[in-house]
């Protein structure tokens, strides 16, 4: 597979790791709360399987060691979509 | 009697003769030929016996579909088992030797299973060696295994040597025959950079074996002139002998180029190179492959495809008999009879399945139309055949034609299904080919020559215009339109005669139609049932005439019955060429430390730990046991002082202003108030609760730390951090980097650990007790002014240092450190006398830090804070990871101290028995303390924490150990860690 790096260009997989959904990004914040272990759980174990375009995380280990969001089709492994995933878990509201 | 099936003429150097040897007989073929031209040039018919009955079979066919000539080539490490005779080139030496027969290959004991077939159908396995139940490990089994099998390996390491090569192009052709190379000349026109792939040794396709006039010339001329001309173009790579093999994601292809002629040279040269090419686009002209007619004894040595038939009459100059026949179902077959007749052969016969006029006069030949052949007779090579008008001809060649299957299958490696067309009696790509992929030619169904090469010729231009290309006009080569018809043969009845389907794993049509009787319906069940189409050469002779049987004998259409699936790789690629160059010491890189000649020079064990070699153990002369040399490197270093290199630990610098609160987030313990100049332990725990790595973090000014990880562990940590910065607090101002090749660092321990460092420290830098105590950090100079960093932290429980120098420093330092520590006999010691010395402590490290344990498991509850958040909190506080009776760290001592224990031993009551139910936990870390005189581990047991005093057994049943233990605290050596301090 080829990866479009947003700062490095066209970029074989190998030369990156996987992690998994970008569900991996919503960590739960309110870890004084009651809820928080439901919350934790799953945030941690829930995933959905998704026949059709997922996020998910991919690392560059051997090159600029940034993380990105990746979106794939689980169906056809087609990418439409790299960015990083800083950018990205600013959008979704994280910050310190 | 040399080559009496050689005739003039061909598409080799009939000047260069070759010597080769078959089963031990000295043949001779020519320059250009392949294994299996040779053969049939000298008259060698029989090649083989086949799988599962031991039948006498023959060759086939001409190309890489070739089932029955596989052969083992070559001897001692080198020989090669289920080589195809149809794709070797034939070279000076060549060893060839038949496959599956015991004792000669004219007389198989084997055989016998030719005449039990009655009682070996599809799932005979399956059926017959279910009883008794306790037979199959002990006798059906090891039989089974024993016939089993299609050739036989060396067994020795692979001599030769593969490698992998990478290519990019604008677009890749695959298949360099007609319509490849007429694509190939307009794309290539453009300016795209392109590369042109055919698996054979020789570009051209058919062209090279039929008789086919293209612009005027005859097609092997034109193929020639093209090859030439496109090799002159610097946008062009060719790369003939080079199979494509799978189509992978994002236009990626897989590609094995064969190399053995330049590898028999010199066996430093790869023998093999795979390939992978990244593509924008890529146009598949791989053709089509002839398949045949389920007809009684069809598998006789002598009856062949009709394609193959010309390609060894026009290429090999090789007439593969003297009364050859044709049986076809289409127009094509007719070729056959044709070029034989132009060569000057009598052809016996020219049977047609179909109830037309006959396709072409041929002289002295008997016609018969709307005829089958149905059976044949000769075993070891054809005599005659039986048509279905009672008539027998005498025959030594049958030419086969069922009609072609387009080779398709790349269109399907990203799970496209093909569909059925009635036209051309086959199966076509559909209209979803891999992103990128177009096909053109017989690939795609165009199966008349005039109509491929102006759709290789449009394909090739559309597609460098669709990338932004320039392209002119052009005309495509011309060639006069014969056209093709077909209809339909997939077999004839039989009677008690087996029709071959799948020669090579033995199926037949009566096989199939057992499997749908009992109940198989699905082509995939079909498959797995009968074996159809799983040997090495997947069925591309026998899948499609298969699916046509099965949907004769249910009922119903092509398209319902469906092909399989299609998966790369499309030929055997050797598991070395994946391998590449990446076997022995270079199957990962090696990664030595600064210091690892000193060790050399030292007489060093070393050992692996991931890709380091670390100095295991320093043997002094004298020494003739490894436990000699570490009690002696545990005693000098807690008596006086030691050095251990301990370079490998990942060590990670992280600056920026919020660095101290995001150590607070990744640490279970608190990190918040850790002072400048401060070293402090730490454990981080994964999000799950259970602990995943420690190590040290010191606090070297306001914003900056520098982190150590284990040694293991320092990659995924770092990872771990840096998602942990970028994904979930990506405005902390925190910036890492791993520095573990950027630092040497070295363990000084032992009571004269500070007397050694201060001689070589510079003496602006104070490293009293006073000024520098337990736990300090900071930055120094040692030597005159050289860069250091400085850490009183301590593995061994001794008073003790870790002193960072730059990389390439470190063998200096480690030379400078062992003159200095002369006069108190300063020793190196090694990563056993550094276990040896952790276990005495009681210090956690790999075989504890599992991916099983929590905090609380290791005795570590108390360190976990819980007044913030941090990575492995929530999850960590479940019930179920804080359970009293969890597996919990403890150590263990032999009550009679002169007992050997084992790590690995499973604790058990003292008087239950070695059973899984009657299991307590493990020794996980065992060592013999020269301090202590005896033996001590750490370990799992159940409730462990509380039980410290009782006795168990520590059982290990492997090596025939049970001796008693104590549960006690782990921190058997200076357990209030009051050296650590002086």
């Amino acid at each position: 597979m080829i990866i479009n790096h947003p700062l490095l260009g066209p970029r074989d997989s190998e030369e990156f790791v996987y992690l998994g959904s970008t569900d991996l990004i919503d960590r739960p914040t309110n870890w004084e709360k009651s809820a928080a272990a439901e919350d934790f759980h799953q945030y941690q174990y829930i995933r959905e399987n998704i026949a059709g375009d997922i996020q998910e995380l991919w690392y560059h280990e051997q090159g600029d060691q940034s993380w990105l969001v990746v979106t794939r089709s689980t169906l056809t492994h087609e990418i439409s979509n790299v960015e990083l995933a800083q950018d990205f878990s600013r959008v979704k509201g994280r910050g310190k | 009697m040399s080559q009496i099936n050689r005739i003039d003429g061909g598409l080799i150097d009939q000047e260069k003769v070759l010597n080769f040897t078959f089963n031990g007989q000295i043949l001779k073929g020519y320059e250009g030929d392949t294994l299996a031209s040779a053969l049939l040039a000298n008259n060698k018919h029989l090649i083989g016996r086949s799988f599962k009955y031991h039948r006498p079979r023959g060759i086939v066919t001409a190309g890489s579909e070739e089932p029955n000539a596989i052969m083992e080539i070559g001897n001692g490490a080198y020989k090669e088992p289920n080589t195809r005779a149809t794709v070797t080139q034939l070279y000076n030496g060549l060893e060839a030797n038949s496959q599956n027969h015991k004792g000669p290959l004219s007389f198989d004991f084997m055989a016998i299973t030719d005449f039990l077939s009655p009682l070996l159908g599809a799932g005979f396995y399956y059926k017959t060696f279910m009883w008794p139940k306790g037979f199959w490990e002990k006798f059906y089994e090891p039989a089974i295994r024993k016939s089993a099998g299609l050739g036989t390996l060396s067994t020795e390491a692979d001599p030769d040597t593969y490698d992998k090569g990478f290519r990019h192009c604008d677009i890749l052709i695959i298949g360099a025959g007609a319509t490849g190379l007429s694509a190939a000349l307009t794309a290539a026109n453009s300016g795209a950079k392109i590369i042109l792939a055919d698996e054979d040794f020789l570009m051209g396709g058919r062209l090279n074996s039929e008789t086919n006039e293209i612009d005027g010339m005859a097609g092997s001329e034109w193929a020639k002139k093209t090859v030439a001309k496109l090799g002159a173009m610097e946008n062009v790579t060719l790369m003939s002998d080079t199979t494509v093999f799978g189509a992978y994601d994002h236009g990626i292809y897989g590609a094995i180029e064969n190399r053995a002629s330049e590898a028999r040279e010199d066996n430093d040269k790869p023998r093999q190179v795979n390939w992978r090419i990244y593509t924008k686009r890529a146009i598949l002209c791989a053709g089509a492959t002839e398949r045949l007619i389920a007809f009684g004894n069809n598998d006789r040595p002598g009856i062949m495809f009709a394609s193959a038939v010309r390609t060894y009459l026009n290429r090999f100059a090789v007439a593969t008999g003297q009364r050859i026949s044709v049986y076809t179902n289409n127009d094509d077959g007719w070729k056959t009879a044709k070029d034989l007749n132009a060569k000057g052969f009598r052809v016996a016969a020219v049977i047609d399945s179909r109830s037309i006029s006959p396709v072409m006069r041929v002289p002295g030949a008997e016609i018969y139309m709307a005829t089958d052949v149905v059976d044949t007779k000769g075993r070891r090579a054809l005599k005659s055949i039986q048509l279905s008008n009672g008539k027998s001809i005498d025959t030594d060649t049958l030419a086969v034609s069922g009609g072609w299957n387009p080779n398709l299958h790349f269109t399907c490696h990203h799970r496209g299904v093909p569909k059925w067309n009635e036209e051309i009696a086959s199966f076509v790509p559909d209209s979803s080919p891999p992103v990128g992929m177009s096909v053109a030619g017989r690939a795609k169904g165009t199966m008349v020559l005039a109509d491929a090469i102006i759709e290789g010729h449009n394909q090739g231009s559309c597609v460098a215009a669709d990338l932004g290309y320039k392209t002119s006009e052009s005309k495509p080569a011309s060639t006069p339109v014969v056209s093709y018809n077909i209809s339909a043969n997939w077999g004839v009845p039989s009677g008690k005669n087996r029709a071959w389907v799948d020669f090579q794993n033995d199926v037949t049509a009566k096989d199939i139609k057992l499997a749908n009787q009992e109940g198989f319906k699905s082509v995939e069940h079909v498959k797995r049932y009968t074996t159809l189409g799983m040997a090495t050469d997947q069925g591309k002779t026998a899948n499609v005439l298969a699916i046509g049987i099965m949907a004769e004998n249910m009922g119903q259409t092509m398209e319902d019955t469906g092909t399989t699936i299609f998966r790369p790789p499309y030929v055997p690629v050797a598991i070395g060429a994946f391998a590449g160059r990446r076997r022995g010491m270079e199957f990962y890189p090696t990664r030595y430390t600064p210091s690892h000649n000193w060790s050399t020079e030292q007489n060093a064990i070393f050992v692996e730990v991931g890709m380091w070699y670390r100095s295991q153990w320093f043997p002094l002369p004298g020494e003739t046991h490894w436990r000699q040399t570490v009690d002696r490197e545990v005693r000098q270093t807690r008596s006086s002082v030691g050095i251990c290199d301990v370079t490998t630990l990942g060590k990670i610098d992280i600056k920026g202003e919020d660095v101290s609160e995001f150590l607070n987030k990744v640490y279970a313990n608190a990190f918040a108030k850790v002072p400048v100049g401060k070293t402090r332990y730490g454990l981080m725990l994964r999000e799950d609760g259970i602990a995943m790595d420690d190590g040290t973090a010191a606090r070297m000014s306001e914003n900056h730390f520098v982190m150590t990880t284990t040694t293991a562990n320092a990659v995924s940590v770092y990872r771990h951090l840096q998602f942990c910065h970028q994904c979930l607090w990506p405005d902390l101002d925190v910036h890492m980097i791993s520095v573990t090749e950027q630092y040497a660092q070295y363990a000084v321990a032992g009571p004269n650990s500070r007397k050694l460092l201060e001689k070589i420290v510079d003496p602006e830098c104070d490293i009293s007790n006073e000024a520098f105590p337990y736990m300090a950090a900071g930055e120094i100079t040692v030597c005159g002014g050289t860069a250091a960093r400085l850490f009183r932290i301590s593995f061994s429980g001794e008073l003790a240092y870790e002193i960072a120098v730059p990389t390439r420093y470190g063998d200096s330092l480690m030379r400078v450190l062992m003159e200095a520590g002369e006069e108190f006999n300063v020793i190196p010691y090694g990563t056993e006398a550094l276990g040896v010395m952790r276990i005495e402590k009681g210090h956690a490290a790999g075989p504890e830090l599992n991916g099983q344990t929590s905090a609380y498991d290791l005795g570590m509850g108390g360190m976990i804070s819980g007044k913030k958040d941090f990575i492995g909190y929530t999850l960590g506080l479940r019930e179920e990871l804080q359970r009293d009776d969890r597996m919990q760290m403890v150590g263990f001592k032999p009550v009679n101290t002169s007992d050997l224990l084992l790590a690995g031993s499973h604790l058990l009551g003292l008087r239950d028995k070695a059973t899984t139910e009657n299991d307590q936990g493990w020794i996980s870390s065992c060592i013999y303390s020269p301090i202590l005189g005896h033996y001590l581990g750490i370990g799992f047991i159940k409730g462990g924490h509380n039980r410290k005093g009782e006795n168990v057994r520590a059982v290990d049943l492997v090596r025939g150990n049970d001796v008693e233990v104590e549960i006690c605290s782990p921190h058997f050596v200076d357990p209030e860690g009051e050296r650590l301090r002086v």
